[in-house]
């Protein structure tokens, strides 16, 4: 768990004055994350479409209650295979905050493709004073941002349980299997049949899981198709010339040797 | 002397110029036909790869800043704006942040090969001086250039790094308020570091004129450190090095290519896609891979100014590697007892950069503090040492001895074959 401290304890731990044989390390030994299959790993891995919508509604209904993900506009949700009418239904169901108008006054009106997702609180103190003094860390980038990625997204999901024997929680705090230092301040939020998927996929905590790491895998990094397909034949382009470019230096070199 | 410059070029337009201003002249005689000793290895390369990475770097730069906010605010959503609406803004980015890991590598390489065949040595020391204070400025921009996204890795490693100074007495804290430009790493911090990042690459391209105006002085060094004794020893550098070049700089853009294309965040850490909380400090705050080595030195000393010194030592001490060698032999192949200090100097250069990522405890620190015991002694003790105990293999009597007989390390005391006075 990342810990408060003041500028002093950083410099000490950063600058490396500090050299005592007894490690400050957080509570709890690192657990090994699982692996779980995505159709977007390896090299050539693609996002299923299916999944990423799935995944949106599983964000929608659950998530999008505390996270924000501003860094997304209604707008992306035609990146996923969703239609220019489905997106701005979508986007519809969202009261968003626009203004002011003649009159100086902001109002909310329903939201458009061209606006960003919807925040859930206000500001930091509204968020942190509806959880339990925790803040729910924006989602678009947290794939990128967390060490393991989409896999740990997924196992933290599925990874709450009961705390071990011995184990001392903290007031309003979960246990998380996963979860650096085991303690988190987000309660259990997928239950089994918590979200009904149109396309009949069952709403099993390990489906929604699964779909919703898809979907912020998607979150931060959209180009991830886009980029690999261009690496592809930009590195199969640069073996081709690079032969050739060899084959030339031979010839120029032949000479000399 | 004033006058018109004595064109050789057939082309009436590129006459002209040449005759009033020789830029074409200038191009002919140092890239052109500019002699090049004929045995350089793909090592050689390295030099020219660094010269297509900055300007890489200054290339996606220049875009990068016209999409990006220099304030606390807006700067790391501004960084994401670039990655998700701006016509391949992903590409830009991630060409430029991988750039710089590749910049490094290159450098490093290209110093590893100076420090192998003694191109420090008489008379490049100033080519080689020069080349220091290129990787002491590279150092400066990678460094200020991590900041620019204001990331928690950002935020933390430039507080850490600056507050470095405030180790000197007296003026220290002084020093790093008027580095702050406030009483902590705030907005103005932010707003010099992006104005001098977009600064410096400039000068870098300036004193990178000067190293290779140097060098077209003294002429390059080869594998087998010994000077060319005439034109057999050396081939035009057109056509012979400017293919040979190309060969590796498509093996260079390969490999650079496949960490932009697939793993675009292998080499930088999750933390820097949080956004800066000066109320948090990660876990474990470390810096980019290639200032790991000398992170490590900084934490090997228990006292904070003594750290700060040995690691600004770590790189001054490069300054004067040309006098602390006092071997008049400069490749290695020739000094069969430094080449094993020298390559475990090398070795111990990646285990001082494995260890700098490591928590500074147990264990690692002990690692570090030997290694770094062993990174001065090399300099300070064996090389000068070695200069006078070490008994060198015979030199080839010429470049071109060795070479047209295949190549490769040469027996000792092999016969050269009689030169042709050309």
């Amino acid at each position: 768990m990342l810990r408060f401290r003041n500028l002093l304890g950083a410099l000490v731990l950063g600058a490396g004055a500090l050299l005592s044989a007894a490690p400050a390390r957080a509570a709890g030994e690192a657990v090994a994350i699982p692996d779980t299959r995505f159709s977007f790993d390896g090299i050539f891995g693609t996002f299923d479409r299916a999944s990423l919508q799935r995944g949106f509604q599983v964000y929608k209904e659950v998530c999008s209650a505390c996270h924000s993900m501003h860094l997304l506009s209604y707008r992306n949700l035609l990146e996923i295979g969703f239609t220019g009418d489905q997106a701005r239904a979508l986007a519809a169901q969202f009261q968003v905050m626009d203004g002011p108008n003649d009159q100086g006054e902001m109002f909310e009106r329903p939201a458009r493709l061209s606006d960003r997702f919807r925040r859930p609180f206000p500001n930091d103190q509204a968020a942190r004073a509806a959880n339990n003094g925790a803040l729910p860390p924006d989602l678009s980038v947290i794939v990128k941002a967390r060490p393991g990625g989409a896999d740990y997204i997924h196992a933290l999901l599925t990874g709450y349980s009961d705390p071990p024997e011995g184990f001392q929680l903290g007031q309003g705090m979960n246990y998380n299997k996963y979860f650096p230092g085991h303690q988190i301040a987000m309660p259990n939020v997928l239950n089994p049949g918590q979200v009904q998927f149109a396309d009949g996929t069952e709403g099993s905590v390990e489906n929604m899981a699964h779909d919703v790491s898809s979907f912020l895998a998607w979150a931060a990094e959209p180009e991830l198709e886009q980029r690999r397909r261009m690496g592809v034949r930009i590195i199969l382009f640069l073996v081709v010339i690079g032969g050739l470019t060899y084959a030339v230096k031979r010839k120029v070199w032949a000479d000399v040797h | 002397m004033a006058g018109l410059h004595q064109s050789d070029f057939k082309n009436p337009v590129v006459r002209w110029i040449d005759t009033r201003l020789p830029v074409f002249t200038l191009l002919q005689k140092e890239y052109g036909t500019f002699p090049t000793p004929r045995n350089f290895n793909y090592l050689w390369n390295f030099g020219a790869l660094a010269i297509v990475n900055l300007l890489i770097m200054i290339a996606t730069g220049v875009f990068l800043s016209m999409n990006y906010t220099a304030h606390t605010a807006y700067a790391f959503d501004s960084v994401e704006r670039i990655m998700r609406d701006v016509n391949y803004g992903w590409l830009l980015r991630y060409v430029h942040s991988n750039g710089a890991s590749m910049f490094f590598i290159v450098v490093y390489i290209h110093i590893w090969r100076g420090l192998w065949y003694g191109s420090y040595k008489a008379p490049r020391e100033i080519l080689w001086m020069l080349g220091v204070v290129i990787f002491l400025l590279m150092m400066a921009t990678a460094f200020m250039g991590y900041v620019l996204p204001w990331g928690q890795m950002s935020f933390w490693g430039a507080t850490v790094i600056t507050n470095l100074f405030s180790a000197f007495p007296l003026v220290g804290q002084h020093i790093v308020t008027w580095l702050w430009g406030g009483f902590s790493v705030d907005n103005p911090t932010l707003n010099r570091f992006f104005s001098l990042h977009y600064l410096l690459p400039f000068v870098i391209f300036g004193v990178v004129f000067l190293h290779i105006a140097a060098l077209h002085i003294t002429g390059s060094n080869n594998p087998l450190g010994i000077d060319p004794k005439g034109p057999q020893d050396t081939l035009p550098f057109h056509p012979y090095y400017t293919i040979k070049d190309s060969v590796g700089l498509i093996v260079y853009f390969i490999v650079f290519a496949v960490l932009v294309f697939f793993a675009p965040n292998y080499l930088g850490h999750p933390d820097n896609y949080i956004p800066a909380n000066p109320l948090q400090t990660p876990e474990h705050i470390v810096p980019e891979w290639y200032f790991l080595p000398f992170y490590a030195i900084l934490r090997a000393v228990p006292d904070k100014l003594g750290g700060v010194l040995l690691m600004f030592g770590s790189i001054a001490i490069l300054f004067i590697l040309p006098w602390l060698d006092t071997s008049g032999v400069r490749s290695m192949r020739f000094r069969p007892i430094a080449r094993w200090f020298l390559l475990l100097w090398g070795l111990n250069f990646l285990l001082l950069m494995w260890a700098g990522g490591k928590p500074a405890e147990g264990i690692y620190v002990t690692i570090a503090r030997l290694a770094t015991v062993y990174y001065f002694l090399y300099f300070l003790v064996i090389l000068p040492l070695l200069g006078r105990l070490e008994r060198p293999l015979k030199l080839p009597e010429s470049i071109a001895a060795p070479v047209l007989r295949g190549g490769g390390p040469v027996p000792a005391g092999a016969a050269a074959k009689p030169m042709e006075k050309a």
